[in-house]
């Protein structure tokens, strides 16, 4: 019954849903925005996320986990889209979770994930190197110089990079290119010597980094897991956060849809409720039916990386393509269907739509995703 | 789930010792076999199929055994679709009577006509057409003008039929008719059963764009129809239609992905027809195409389970009515893509020069046409999502006339 959530599922819902229409509504990212906060992101709320256990949610319980799976991370990342909380929950507790989980050693498992648990400790993955996503055309270098290794290397668009405790830094090492695997992870205080770290502010009022190494020592054992293996980890980490990305995408695309129809009752022009007009009901009407398509690939994907691994590359790339082109397309119906008002600041419409696009950008935009589907299905 | 897992076991048996290899691949719509009083079987293969099946029930799984069902929980039905699917069995009887008459039947209908028809529609005895719209009734089905008067002993039928599909063919027709009106137009319509070959009924074949003409205008003039043959309430039709229509849209949302059919799949049209560059579909814009249809199906498929073990688990699902409209405007979607690949290929009409295959994926473009019409256009089914999912208010126009 992977497609219809269980009690325990629907509890956590209820639970999460309660929590942050009252801690973290959109009026909170306003103020965050508002006040130009150093951090993005309260972390005070963190640290109350991290107690409700959402920084642990996909953890086995050895590592101080609620090891709900991502079925249940599903469930709290649709609802922290309907709020669009800024947190350290997608980075942190979903791609640095999985790296650690997927690519570290034991030790460094049980050094840092406990910490992660407890909300003790932020990651941010250093990938992208152009601004398109193409996570194997990676030209930082990590060299061994004596028992340290020195990095080099540019990297834009790290979520959350102005911030976190480390960075996770993709690279590739030299030495090892004849052997086609080049490919290293390296976990990085971002405090590190050599690291100039320039924070933007993104159009959904949240934080990406720009971020120049140059030639940053780091102790051999920064290397998470071992040198040159990252290459299928990576894919299976990626995969693991445009999942989940794609459920956060479908609760704010759930919002602003429920948003819209209620505005199309409540608003009165030529002395009927605008909903009663064709043109627009049937172009609310469509967008339910696209909603739901949303749905259905949304809790597949989530119940894959749980169950069903061999599926999960198509499933992915499905779930992440069908959800860029949903929150696309219902963000510009929701301003439209607003008018006038849905152009102003003052409504959180905006706020939707704009965080729309940068999701649409991270970890692959609509045709990236195609592109991947075709190859898999061998056309 | 132990016990699903034995019927999937013994199904998958009996299915391998049972159905023949002829009726394990694609057949053509002629090799379908629709019984009634002038159905013939394509082969003696096709016919001993479906005498296995029906004697097992399993022509239409999920009915009661009482009235020659299978019996089948809704799980069992579905695994025996997906046994019957994973060996490419043909379906050995096509019927509007199990898909849409039965249904309505086994909710609305006297002990005595379950009696009467659902085991002569198992059987594959009686075939089954439907009488909805009129040549003024389409999308605005209820403002119907087929007049039922009540002569004492019978009704009186008098009026026209359009859409009929395959009348020709069929032996009875399920009706909506006026039997009041003097009220809301909704209010004054019963549900009907009438014996084609009762005096009085005519039936014209109505030529298609596709070539074919498997729809009818069917004629009712002075046909006397045994007042037994009411269902349900007299003038509450409404209802029985509606809950009819939900099926006859769950079939046309399921369609394509049911039964084998003799098309030419997408990927294999696009291997055949087209240049491959390094793995790759060489033109850019095809590729894209066809990588969005077969998105989209996956996710569709997915819906569907989903639909499914929603209503399985008791729950209402508003995916189940958006399964039409997507179900329809996305086969009519495979059609266009299917020319787009073939190019010119896909443009005979007939004659030499053309695989049958090839004269077959033109006038099945042409045909798709109807897929987003039959059955509530698209945009009626639009107009019941913005209704009954989203709930907005009734537009003005509908508002000052019912």
């Amino acid at each position: 019954m992977a497609l219809v959530l269980n009690e325990e599922q629907r509890l956590l819902r209820d639970t999460a849903q309660d929590f942050l229409q009252r801690e973290a509504p959109v009026a909170a990212l306003r103020q965050l925005r508002d006040s130009r906060d150093d951090t993005g992101y309260s972390t005070t709320l963190w640290q109350q996320m991290a107690d409700l256990g959402w920084a642990s949610i996909i953890l086995p319980e050895a590592y101080g986990g609620l090891d709900f799976g991502f079925t249940g991370l599903g469930v709290i990342m649709q609802e922290s889209g309907r709020t669009l909380v800024a947190s350290p929950l997608f980075a942190t507790a979903v791609v640095g979770a999985s790296a650690l989980l997927l690519a570290g050693t034991e030790a460094q498992r049980e050094h840092y994930l406990p910490l992660l648990a407890a909300g003790n400790l932020t990651l941010a993955l250093a990938l992208e190197e152009s601004h398109h996503h193409s996570p194997h055309r990676i030209e930082a270098r990590v060299e061994r110089r004596g028992d340290d290794l020195v990095l080099n290397g540019h990297k834009t668009f790290v979520l959350d990079g102005h911030s976190a405790d480390y960075l996770l830094v993709l690279a590739r090492d030299p030495e090892r290119t004849d052997t086609g695997q080049d490919l290293t992870l390296l976990l990085v205080p971002r405090t590190s010597a050599g690291i100039d770290c320039q924070r933007s502010l993104m159009v959904d009022s949240r934080n990406a980094a720009t971020i120049n190494f140059t030639d940053v020592r780091i102790p051999a054992d920064a290397v998470l897991g071992r040198p040159g293996q990252a290459s299928d980890a990576l894919d299976q980490i990626l995969d693991r956060g445009r999942v989940a990305l794609a459920a956060e995408m479908l609760g704010s695309a759930e919002e602003v849809f429920d948003r819209t129809v209620a505005w199309l009752k409540e608003r009165v022009q030529f002395g009927v409720p605008i909903g009663s007009f064709q043109a627009l009901q049937h172009r609310a009407a469509h967008m339910q039916t696209e909603l739901e398509l949303s749905r259905s690939v949304v809790l597949q994907a989530l119940a894959a990386v749980d169950d069903n691994p061999t599926q999960v590359p198509l499933l992915a790339s499905l779930a992440k393509a069908n959800l860029n082109e949903l929150v696309k397309n219902i963000s510009n119906e929701a301003v439209q269907m607003h008018g006038g008002i849905g152009v102003t600041d003052e409504l959180e419409i905006g706020f939707f739509l704009k965080r729309a696009r940068v999701t649409m950008q991270i970890f692959g935009d609509t045709g990236f995703h195609k592109d991947r589907y075709a190859s898999l299905c061998g056309y | 789930m132990d016990d699903l897992q034995s019927f999937r076991e013994e199904t998958r048996q009996w299915l391998e010792a049972n159905c023949p290899p002829s009726q394990r691949q694609p057949g053509t719509p002629e090799e379908q076999y629709w019984g009634g009083r002038r159905g013939q079987f394509a082969s003696a293969d096709a016919q001993l199929w479906f005498e296995r099946m029906r004697d097992r029930g399993w022509t239409a799984p999920e009915w009661p055994t009482e009235y020659g069902g299978g019996g089948l929980t809704p799980h069992q039905g579905r695994i025996l679709k997906e046994e019957m699917r994973r060996i490419n069995a043909r379906t050995p009887l096509y019927s509007l009577g199990i898909w849409m008459l039965g249904p309505a039947l086994l909710e609305y209908g006297t002990e005595a006509q379950k009696q009467q028809h659902l085991r002569a529609i198992v059987n594959g005895e009686v075939r089954w057409c439907q009488g909805y719209s009129e040549p003024g009734a389409g999308s605005d089905l209820a403002s119907l003008q087929t007049r039922a008067e009540d002569q004492g002993e019978h009704f009186l039928v008098n009026g026209s039929k359009i859409w009929t599909t395959s009348a020709d063919k069929s032996d009875w027709i399920f009706c909506l008719v006026r039997t009041n009106p003097d009220v809301k137009k909704q209010e004054g319509i019963s549900f009907l059963l009438i014996d084609m070959a009762t005096p009085g009924v005519s039936v014209t074949p109505i030529a298609l764009i596709s070539g074919d003409s498997e729809f009818c205008q069917t004629f009712f003039d002075n046909v006397a129809v045994p007042k037994d043959n009411l269902v349900g309430p007299l003038n509450g039709g409404w209802s029985v239609a509606k809950a009819l229509l939900v099926h006859e849209r769950k079939l046309m949302a399921e369609l394509g992905s049911d039964s084998p059919r003799k098309e030419i799949p997408l990927l294999q049209a696009a291997r055949d027809y087209l240049e491959f560059n390094d793995g790759r579909i060489a033109d850019a814009e095809l590729r894209s195409n066809l990588a969005s249809h077969e998105m989209r199906m996956h996710a569709i498929g997915l819906t569907h389970m989903r639909s499914f073990e929603e209503r399985a688990a008791g729950a209402a699902s508003t995916a189940a009515l958006a399964m039409k409209y997507l179900g329809t405007e996305a086969m009519k979607n495979k059609s266009e893509l299917l020319l787009a690949i073939m190019g010119s290929r896909g443009l005979g009409w007939e004659g030499p020069g053309f695989s049958d295959e090839e004269l077959d994926a033109t006038r099945l473009w042409a045909g798709s046409k109807a897929m987003t019409i039959a059955g509530g256009t698209s945009e009626i089914q639009l107009n019941v999502i913005a209704r009954n999912v989203l709930q907005l208010p009734q537009a003005p126009a509908a508002k000052s006339k019912s």
